[in-house]
Parts: structure tokens; sequence; C-alpha cells
């Protein structure tokens, strides 16, 4: 797509096997990076992107023109140091920020693939990614780190290649969806196809686009982002911009206004067929299964250092779920960290300034490069 | 540097794998981490604890050891550090248990509850005892299951868990610390 044509990508001419069955070849995949690669290549890191995240993760977004979703973390002095490091992101296949994606055109239909892309999985984006080191030539990465999906990706990362990454840092995810997360995704999803626009996933040949079940699918999956605390904190009862109720269905409270606006931005950058696919891979993505009911297979072969970090107040990859993944690391005499953070912004605290976060990453990654270096 | 400390690392064989239950603020992880084995990590239930762990750059995983030992293999470190924690257990029998089981040796510390300043301190004041090692009052002591050097080593020989002391000074009157080495 044009509005495409001046950000980095490569073009990744090996065939990949697709979980589903399908073989893709000759795709892009759309990267930036942040950072100097060091004369041993030894300070190459690389982050993940949580599911409506991308590869701009810091600075401005030169599509969006909106701050990078990981400011707080990344970038000059602050905790994932670019001064120090040199940091890949990558936009997950299935994406809408110029990776392989289901508004490609199909050359088979000269159309834009819709929901006739292949699903993909956590595995096929982390398997896609892994050709960015290759193409930079990094023999192993100082640190794999991510949020959310990016956390799973991690973990996933670490189980292909187990001898890549010297560290890994999930953070707020889990090594399997839950019953709780594949229905909160499938609201969004049928929040989506109950849009007559949708029209199958064909949309964009009719130049009408499913905007508005895509916001109310952002809308939802917003406030599983907040913790109640946090929502009561910042909103309550507040009204917006009127003294009383005005005893209709306009926004009378600042929640529903928030919300509103939130889903209306969203559906200026995101594509709702993408969300449709990001969300069924998320869905998909059980590691234990992977390995026979065994997660800590997983990271049998691996010699790398875990640091995992959940956050108290959020409830979509609860504390309980992060620490699953420090007990099946220590069932195999794995070195693994774990810290839980206090925080009341629930999920989103991870993209937030939550300085004892913020320090933690900071600390783990100054011992990480020290020990490699 | 506490003398503790030092009493302790020098137990530990230089290189070996070392688990510090209930590590704190980690001075001693740091201490055996810098000068005996960078093979060590911690685990500690105090958040602000966690943090300085990872602010001194050493693996430490935020848990309640009474719970979450058992997620460790048998014998998966050489040793199992307790310093001076033991008694804030509910249940320090099953802690001893899961160090001997996780640990091919445990070291344990405790503040000796039959140290003559403990011990003048309740004869002659009739309240409990408030002293450098316990500086809590009876009603906010983190202390569940305070007891003697004489106490623990009666406690090991019943259960026939080996004290290897011989690094050891103890003396129940004149120590205000047991430091004990011991294994199944």
């Amino acid at each position: 797509m044009s509005k495409f044509k001046d950000i980095k990508k490569i073009i990744v001419e090996k065939p990949l096997k697709l979980d589903c069955g399908q073989t893709i070849n000759n795709y892009p995949l759309a990267y930036e990076t942040y950072g100097k690669l060091n004369g041993d290549r030894s300070n190459a890191i690389m982050i993940f992107h949580a599911l409506t995240g991308d590869q701009f993760a810091s600075g401005i977004n030169p599509i969006t023109k909106k701050d990078g979703w990981w400011n707080y973390a990344l970038g000059p002095g602050k905790a994932i140091d670019t001064d120090k490091y040199f940091v890949i992101a990558a936009n997950v296949i299935g994406g809408c920020m110029g990776s392989f994606g289901p508004s490609d055109i199909n050359p088979d239909t000269k159309k834009p693939y819709g929901t006739n892309f292949p699903v993909i999985t956590i595995n096929d984006m982390v398997n896609a990614q892994y050709n960015l080191l290759d193409y930079f030539k990094i023999e192993k990465l100082l640190s794999v780190i991510g949020g959310s999906m990016g956390g799973m990706q991690v973990l996933q990362f670490v189980a292909n290649f187990p001898n890549k990454s010297y560290t890994a840092l999930p953070i707020a995810c889990t090594s399997s969806h839950s019953a709780q997360n594949i229905a909160l995704n499938e609201l969004g999803r049928q929040s989506i196809m109950a849009d007559h626009n949708w029209s199958n996933g064909f949309y964009e040949e009719n130049k009408k686009l499913p905007d508005k079940g895509l916001a109310v699918a952002r809308m939802a999956a917003h406030i599983t982002y907040l913790s109640k605390k946090g929502l009561q904190e910042k909103f309550g009862r507040k009204l917006q911009e009127r003294d009383d109720l005005k005893f209709g269905f306009d926004a009378d409270f600042q929640i529903e206004s928030y919300l509103r606006y939130q889903g209306s931005v969203f559906v200026d950058r995101f594509d709702a067929n993408s969300y449709l696919y990001i969300t069924r891979a998320m869905d998909y993505f059980d590691l234990t299964k992977q390995f026979n009911g065994n997660l800590s297979k997983a990271f049998e072969k691996s010699d790398t250092r875990f640091f995992i970090i959940s956050f108290t107040s959020d409830w979509l990859y609860p504390t309980i779920e992060n620490r699953e993944i420090v007990i099946a690391l220590n069932a195999v005499g794995k070195d693994v960290g774990f810290v839980e953070i206090k925080s009341d912004k629930g999920h989103d605290s991870f993209l937030l300034d939550v300085p004892d976060f913020l320090n933690a990453v900071k600390n783990f990654l100054n011992t990480s490069y020290n020990k490699v270096k | 540097m506490k003398k503790e400390f030092y009493n302790i690392a020098k137990l530990i064989d230089k290189n070996s794998k070392v688990l510090d239950v209930g590590c704190g603020n980690g001075d001693l992880m740091k201490y055996i981490n810098e000068n005996i084995t960078n093979n060590i990590r911690g685990i500690e239930i105090s958040k602000d604890n966690v943090q300085k762990c990872i602010e001194k750059g050493l693996t430490v995983i935020e848990g309640n050891a009474e719970n979450d030992l058992k997620q460790f293999p048998e014998l998966s470190f050489d040793y199992v550090i307790l310093s001076q924690t033991l008694q804030a257990f509910l249940d320090p029998e099953n802690v001893i248990n899961e160090l001997l089981r996780i640990g091919k040796k445990a070291i344990v510390t405790i503040p000796n509850f039959g140290y003559w300043k403990v011990r003048i301190h309740l004869l002659f004041k009739g309240t409990m005892p408030v002293t450098e090692n316990l500086p809590n009052d009876w009603y906010n002591t983190p202390n569940l299951h305070m007891c003697s050097i004489k106490d623990f080593v009666n406690f090991c020989n019943k259960r026939k868990i080996k004290i290897n002391i011989s690094n050891l000074n103890y003396q129940n009157l004149f120590s205000e610390l047991g430091i004990f080495i011991i294994e199944k």
C-alpha cells in the first residue's frame, strides 16, 4: 500500500510454512530500529508488540503522527536505553502497518486478501520476525522483550530458538489464552462482523469500512486493559460537560465519552480484518499444548535467562498466569526472576509511566548487558 | 557488611548453585554473588525488598517461601540459605522439609532465644525480650516461632536431620545467632 512506501521493510523470500498449512514467501515484513548496533553485534534487543501495536514503538509514528506505543520504556536514557542498545521492532504478520496482512493485494485476484488471508498464529509471527536476525547478521540477541501478546511472542521465540537470546522479558502475558481471554476477543470479533460494512471481510472493495464495529471492539477491549479502581478514580460517575443527567443516550458520563473517543481514534489507525486475525492468533496461543501438556519442555533446551513481570491490577493476564511460567521454568532449573509490580493501571501498566516497572526493566537489562560484555 | 554474612558465605563452596530463601534486600546475596558464586538467586515476599534486589542486579523471585518452594525440583540447589526467617513462618517444620528436599545442604540461621541477654531480660524485667536482633515488641513482631539453639538442635536430632557443625561455633548461652548447615 502506498502510504507505507517510505517505511522500512524486508521482503522475506524464504518460504514460511504457517501452522494453518499454507506456505507463504516473498512477503513484506515492516520494521523499525532504534539505537546503533555495536561492533561485536552484542547489544541487539528484539521487541514484540501487542495486539494493536506496531513497529513504531518510540518517537513519533510516521503514519499515524501519534506517539510511539512504548515511549515511556524505549528511547535514549530510558529503561530500554537506545543510547546503549540496538532495538529491532517489527510489525507482526497479519498486522496493518506494512507487514504482510489481510489488506495486502492478493496477486491472484488483484484485490485485497480480506478473509482469504491465511489464519496466522503467534508461532508464525515469531518465525517471520526471526528473519530480521539474519538480515542484521545477529548471532545472538541480548534480549527479547514484549508485553501482552508481545510477551507471548517472547515465550514462543525462546521455545523456537532456545539459544538465540541471552535473556527474555515476557511482561503481563500468559502461556495459554484463557477462556475469558478468548471470550473477550470473540466479543470484539463479533462486533466487527455485526457491522454491515464488514461484508464478510471484503469491505475494501466497497470502500465502506466497518468502523462502527471496530470502534465497539476497541471500546470493549479498552475496558479490559484498565482496572476497576483505575476507572473509578479517573472517571467515577463524573458527567461529561453537563450539570445533570439528560435522560437520553448521549454520553452523559465521562467514561462513556472517553470510550467513544478511544473507539473513534482507533479506527483511523487500525484495520478491522487485522483485528480479527491477530485476536485469533492470540486465542490459538497455547504453548503448553504445543509441548504436549508440559510447559517446562518449551524451555528445557534454552539457556536464556528469564525475567517475568506482572501487575497487581492486571485482570486480563493476571499474576497467577505469569507465575505459571515462572513455575515451569523453575521446574527445569532455569534462571528466572519474577516480580509483581504494584499498580492500579491494569493491564495497560506496561505501556504507562510506572516507575517500579521501568526501573526493574532498566536494571535487569543493565545486569544482562554487563554479563554479556 | 554484617558479620553474619561473612560467616554464611564462608560455608559455601565456590561456583555452587544457591537459593536464598527470604533474601530480604539482597545484601547477603550480593556479597555471595561477588565473592563466592554468581549462580545465586533469591525468593522474597516484600515488594520493596524485591525492587532492592533488582536494583542490585540480582535474580529474585517474588513469592512466599511457605508455598513457593514446592515449584523447585528435588536437590536442585547445592545450598539453600534461610537467614533469620525460620521463626517467621507459619509452619517452620514444613519449610525445613522443603529446604532439605530442594537443597543438597541448607544453611539456617536463627536468632537464639537462649542467648544470655534474652534470658536476663525475661528473668529480671519479666517482659518479652527486646534486643538488637529482636527489636520488636510481642504484639508487632513477625516472629511466630522463636527457638533457642538447643531447641533447633533437638528438632533436628528428633527428625534425624544431620547437623554439620564443622564451621559452627554454637553455644546456646553465648551466641546471639545460631548458624547451622543441615542435610538429610
